[in-house]
């Protein structure tokens, strides 16, 4: 591999944290030719990340390369002076971040931030620098009357073409792309990941994209290098990696990621009982995190055996009568003048699972919320079982006899749980609210509901920091139905969670909606999570619902363009026959 | 134009802004006047003994027989006519004692502000830029050190340091030598008026007084300033933007001058508000100290000769530069932050 | 508990400067304590036949101008303006904490309302207030107390709002409505409890700021009057001899006051550490 532009071998970087030193990457090869497109995939605390910034010299202060080389165009560059390594920046090999907004200077115009990147190896006037800043303004399409706007004043994905005109400002050979559509709807994506490959194909450059979606990574790169606690695990062209993946881990990878077709058995497939716990080999992991994977989750087959009947609580089925569990009629709720839900209806029949569908700003979680009288509606009816639920006001329905039907799971595991209880007071907390029930039933409660969940007893006594991001979301669920209600709203539940574990929660909750009669409505951005895990579906956009009807019909034939388009924009992991077909 | 139109607007705002606070300080003084001390007119009668029906025409003659609120008003429109009465120690009105004795406090809180913003800017940016190291650890202790040390007791061991014991300092009374020739009063600022006259001799003696106590001054605020600046900036060079400025290939000069020191010197910009606001309270002590002839002290020296117009209009006064400096704060913010006039 | 004692001695080992600091704090707590019993002189007596005397092995720090132990005094003093600090802070803590996440709970007119007036009153040079308070209220301890804890409350409501505030929306806040908690309860068991540490930063590092004040005040001749023995006091009247050359009554007061401002300070600052590690300035 002479002819490689960017040559790593055997990179070790290590960070050095308060419980000690760090390995991130260790023993990490790579290359990449002239032109290529390579993707690096991994999950959170794999060393993707890493790698890059210690290309570039980028590092954080606490974080060294130990050993290794890494060569561009065969010069070493593995310990270039500063001089050195600033000539190389933007010139020879730059970047693309992730969370384009605060990667860009927030008090300087975009149009002199690009400038400052072509000033940066040019010496040319101000007038110059200008007309070659609107050049580039051009290529990524934003219109020149935006040039002295500042961030702020632009959408995420404008941000992230301005963060694109500065990283090809001065026609560089190499582009890192680190998680740059990450945070960005998919419609967002798909536009600015076109353009960034089109602009790459256009310049001859070559494109490191780091991503955890391997959807994405199938779709905009020919090779795919899987990376796995600081190492290359597999790496193969990208058709081949996805159809006939060799590698245990990629195997998994592979399949976690939901595709068109996939169910949810599917996600967890063979592989499940052997999934590791959750964010093993993290890169820059605190001390008190250390000790818990030394603890098996238990896996979700011995999870299915496990007989769970929440213990005097009605019969979910048994309800009084058979009308929809749930009914909205025409919800409105505005914040600030503006329309976050507008003239929304939906029915949920018992034991029926409604998926609902957006982008951000299409006011889904404003409908979880309201539906869940977290917040009141400015108008329409909210009927639960007969009951016309939505004329109790927000702030009392805490003591309305509904408020243990109701139960929701929210986005963030970590954020929904109080820092200052133990898991076993966070499950245990509406339980003494709601049911208050006598002290060892509930405790019985607790450890049911936990166990239900696949949490072993002894993680009960942790507080949330010393818990794993999949099992902050497992005492998520266990606490939102150890009361035992009838609908669950699902609002995101999986979106901060890396592929795998995401696999095994959907998993959890499908099993959990089977076996007790649940009825779901479940928020997502993600289509084919929703589809996968709901009977019918809600597409939202703005605050209305532009389409609705059952999954399948509507992924096999949208009626909206709006849904068309979403469908589009959402890269698969397509085995290579589907790729050539 | 627009920037000025939006700083305009954002100077209204701030105005009304504070307009509670500058209502709930008159109040403030007007009950300290009127309800506190006891009866004034007992007060201001000619003597322990005055007899009743001379109490009872004082307060005819000051209004004190109407109902509270129309007192308020009568208050706010003497207030609003620049009346705040005579002191009772100098037997001048109010308003020209404190106009005579404003230059001096506020040359004081200005060069006390200058020096501690010369010094305090570079060791913040210098320990900013090397955390860990000597001139790090060395600047954090400065800082810890600076706030424990009371104002008054720093001013008085300078005194002790170089005017007892060194000798090179002046005698620490006042803001000229008491048999040195005062200048011309012009601006009333006395380093201004050397200057303006000519006076060379006489401009080194009254900087020469002047030195000791805006150092005390400076020490004082110097801490929460270096803190401040070395804080914002080691939050601005850990920001991804800065991360982006360096991928690009910008000199590292350059990142730090045009990216993080601009994006820095932000919040500084408000601690400087609020530290010369607390200037303005800690001035008192020091110019206690110093002797210094500026409105701290005079409002004290009412203070405890239970003269209470000249505290009333201390009180006010400080209020109204307190308000000046904000808007000044808000201009300058305004001018260094496109954000804020977005919206 | 034994576990959390076990965190506490774990965490005071890695941090030298907050354990000296910590210790030194107590050790001004127990002197201010036992004041009465332990100061080597009566810290009232006078006996001018010995005044202004340097420090010696007898008077460590030296006598006054009345030839009264300063030694002494400062251990006498400790108590008054030790009482004085953590009175007002306690005061205006638990005003402070309660008004605070009460406004930043509910959000809305109101909440902004306050946020603006306390903002305001912050930037207002406060030490003025506390000076125009004590005058009109009367120059007794018990209106310093009053007057530091007016001029202290302004940073309890606007801290107590700000971190209920960020909390306010988080996911557990909301799952405890879902979970049947009203408002106050959630504010009670949920929010105060999360903010709690943060405030001990904030105490920690206002007791300081708190002793300052008063002993500003009592150096301008407001609140306490000699000859009680108070640290302002006793720099205010060591200052007339310091052109002469009598340093020790000035500088005396004038370290114990900053030992023990830099105490509570330096506490303030590592338990901030200790919190929240990000936060280290």
């Amino acid at each position: 591999m002479s002819g490689a532009l960017l040559q790593v071998e055997d990179l070790h970087v290590s960070f050095s944290t308060r419980g000690g030193m760090v390995q991130a990457v260790r023993g990490l090869s790579l290359d990449i030719a002239p032109g290529g497109t390579l993707a690096i995939v991994g999950e959170s605390g794999s060393g993707k990340s890493v790698t890059a910034y210690a290309v570039t010299q980028l590092l954080d202060k606490a974080g060294r390369i130990v050993r290794g080389r890494i060569r561009f165009r065969g010069q070493d560059i593995t310990r270039a002076g500063a001089a050195q390594m600033k000539a190389l920046r933007g010139a020879a090999i730059s970047m693309v971040f992730q969370s384009p907004r605060t990667a860009l200077n927030p008090i300087r115009s975009i149009g002199r931030q690009i400038m400052d990147a072509v000033g940066a190896h040019q010496a040319l006037p101000r007038a110059a620098l200008r007309a070659r800043a609107l050049e580039l303004l051009e290529a990524v399409r934003i219109p020149a009357a935006r040039f002295d706007a500042y961030p702020e004043e632009l959408s995420g994905g404008m941000c992230q073409r301005v963060m694109i005109a500065m990283a090809i400002a001065c026609d560089p050979a190499l582009l890192i792309a680190d998680e740059p559509t990450t945070g960005l709807d998919v419609t967002t994506q798909k536009a600015v990941m076109d353009l960034l490959t089109r602009l790459i194909a256009e310049r001859r450059m070559s494109l490191i994209l780091i991503t955890h979606d391997l959807g994405l990574a199938a779709r905009y790169c020919r090779e795919v290098a899987v990376m796995q606690q600081g190492v290359v695990v597999e790496r193969a062209p990208a058709g081949t990696l996805f159809a006939r993946p060799q590698h245990p881990y990629t195997c998994k990878l592979v399949a976690a990621s939901p595709t068109l077709t996939s169910t949810v058995a599917d996600l967890v497939g063979g592989a499940a009982a052997s999934l590791p716990p959750e964010g093993e080999g993290g890169a820059k992991r605190r001390k008190g995190d250390v000790a818990m994977d030394s603890v098996p989750v238990l896996s979700t087959e011995s999870v299915r055996a496990s007989p769970f009947r929440p213990c005097g609580a009605p019969s979910p089925s048994g309800g009084r009568n058979e009308g929809p569990l749930l009914e909205a009629h025409n919800l409105v709720k505005r914040y600030a003048g503006a329309t976050a839900v507008g003239d929304v209806s939906l029915d949920l029949r018992r034991g029926e699972s409604l998926g609902v569908v957006g982008e951000s700003g299409s006011g889904k979680s404003t409908l979880s919320r309201l539906v869940c009288r977290l917040i009141d509606p400015d108008g329409g009816r909210i009927l639960f079982d007969g009951h016309d639920i939505g004329a109790v006001a927000a702030r009392d329905f805490h003591a309305a006899p509904q408020r243990r039907d109701i139960q929701i799971v929210f986005q963030d595991p970590h954020d929904s749980l109080n820092p200052r209880f133990s898991a076993f007071d966070c499950i245990a907390h509406p339980l003494r609210r709601l049911l208050k029930p006598a002290e060892n039933d509930m405790r019985r409660r607790v450890q049911e509901s936990a166990e239900r969940c696949g949490l072993s007893p002894d993680l009960l006594s942790r507080f949330p920091h010393q818990l794993s991001g999949g099992q902050k979301a497992r005492v998520g669920i266990a606490r939102a139905i150890a009361v035992a209600p009838r609908l669950l709203v699902l609002d995101e539940p999986t979106a901060a969670l890396d592929v795998s574990v995401q696999a095994v929660v959907l998993k959890l909750l499908d099993d959990l909606r089977r076996d007790e009669g649940l009825a779901f409505l479940f928020v997502s951005h993600d289509l084919n999570v929703v589809r996968m895990m709901c009977d019918r579906i809600i597409v939202m956009r703005q605050g209305c619902v532009v389409e609705e009807g059952p999954g399948q019909e509507i992924f096999a034939a949208p009626k909206a363009a709006y849904t068309r388009e979403l469908l589009a924009a959402i890269p698969h992991v397509e085995p290579e026959p589907a790729l050539a077909g | 134009m627009a920037l000025l139109h939006s700083i305009g607007r954002r100077v209204g705002k701030r105005l009304v802004a504070s307009l509670p606070a500058l209502l709930g300080v008159v109040v403030f003084t007007f009950l300290l006047m009127r309800v506190l001390p006891g009866d004034p007119a007992a007060f201001f009668a000619s003597g322990p003994n005055a007899g009743q029906e001379e109490i009872d025409e004082l307060r005819r003659q000051l209004g004190l027989d109407r109902p509270i609120p129309e007192q308020l008003v009568r208050y706010l429109y003497d207030i609003a006519t620049g009346h705040l009465g005579r002191s009772i120690t100098t037997g001048q009105p109010v308003v020209r004692d404190l106009a005579d004795r404003l230059p001096a406090s506020l040359e004081l809180s200005l060069c006390g502000l200058a020096l501690a913003l010369v010094l305090a800017l570079p060791l913040g940016i210098a320990a900013a830029l090397r955390p860990g190291s000597p001139v790090d650890h060395g600047v954090r202790f400065l800082c810890t050190l600076g706030v424990c040390v009371p104002t008054f007791v720093s001013g008085l061991l300078l005194i002790y340091a170089f005017y007892v014991v060194a000798g090179i300092a002046p005698d620490p009374t006042g803001r000229i030598d008491i048999f040195a020739a005062p200048p011309p009063d012009i601006t009333g600022f006395l380093l201004i008026d050397f200057l303006l006259v000519g006076d060379l001799a006489g401009w080194r003696a009254a900087a020469a007084q002047l030195l000791l106590p805006a150092i005390t001054m400076a020490l004082f605020v110097l801490a929460p300033l270096a803190r401040m600046t070395r804080a914002s900036l080691m939050a601005v060079l850990g920001s991804d933007f800065i991360r982006t400025a360096r991928s690009i290939g910008l000199a590292s000069w350059r990142v730090v001058m045009v990216y993080a020191l601009r994006n820095a010197l932000l919040p500084v910009l408000t601690i400087v508000g609020i530290v010369f606001s607390t200037m303005l309270g800690a001035n008192v002590l020091v110019e206690k100290v110093f002797s210094w002839p500026g409105i701290g002290s005079y409002a004290l020296d009412a203070l405890v000769a239970s003269d209470y117009a000249p505290v009333q209009g201390f009180v006010l006064l400080i209020a109204a530069i307190f308000v000046v400096v904000n808007l000044t704060i808000d201009v300058l913010y305004g001018i260094a932050d496109p954000r804020v006039s977005i919206e | 508990m034994n576990a959390t004692l076990r965190h506490a001695a774990w965490v005071l080992r890695g941090n030298p400067v907050t354990t000296l600091a910590a210790a030194g704090a107590l050790a001004m707590i127990v002197v201010a304590l036992l004041s009465p019993w332990i100061t080597p002189f009566d810290p009232v007596a006078s006996n001018v036949s010995n005044a202004l005397q340097p420090p010696s092995w007898t008077h460590w720090a030296g006598t006054d101008q009345l030839g009264r132990d300063i030694f002494s005094r400062l251990i006498a003093a400790a108590r008054l303006d030790l009482a004085i600090a953590a009175s007002a802070v306690g005061l205006s803590f638990a005003a402070g904490a309660v008004i605070g996440s009460f406004c930043g709970y509910r959000g809305g007119r109101l909440d902004r309302a306050v946020g603006r007036m306390v903002d305001v009153l912050m930037a207002f040079p406060l030490f003025v207030l506390a000076m125009a308070l004590v005058a009109a209220l009367g120059n007794r301890v018990e209106n310093i107390i009053i007057a530091t804890a007016i001029i202290n409350l302004p940073f309890y409501i606007r801290f107590a709002r700000a971190e209920v505030n960020v909390r306010r929306n988080a996911g557990w806040v909301e799952a405890a409505r879902a979970g049947g908690d009203g408002h106050a309860s959630i504010v009670l068991r949920f929010l105060l409890p999360n903010i709690l540490p943060n405030m001990a930063v904030q105490i920690s590092l206002n007791l300081g700021w708190a002793i300052l004040n008063a002993a500003g005040l009592s150096f301008l001749g407001l609140g306490v009057q000699a000859p009680t023995p108070e640290w302002g006091i006793m720099v205010a009247e060591g200052a007339r001899f310091i052109s002469t050359g009598q340093w020790w009554l000035v500088t005396f007061p004038g370290l114990a006051l900053m030992l023990a401002v830099l105490c509570f300070n330096l506490l303030g600052d590592g338990l901030r550490d200790i919190l929240d590690p990000r936060m280290r300035t």
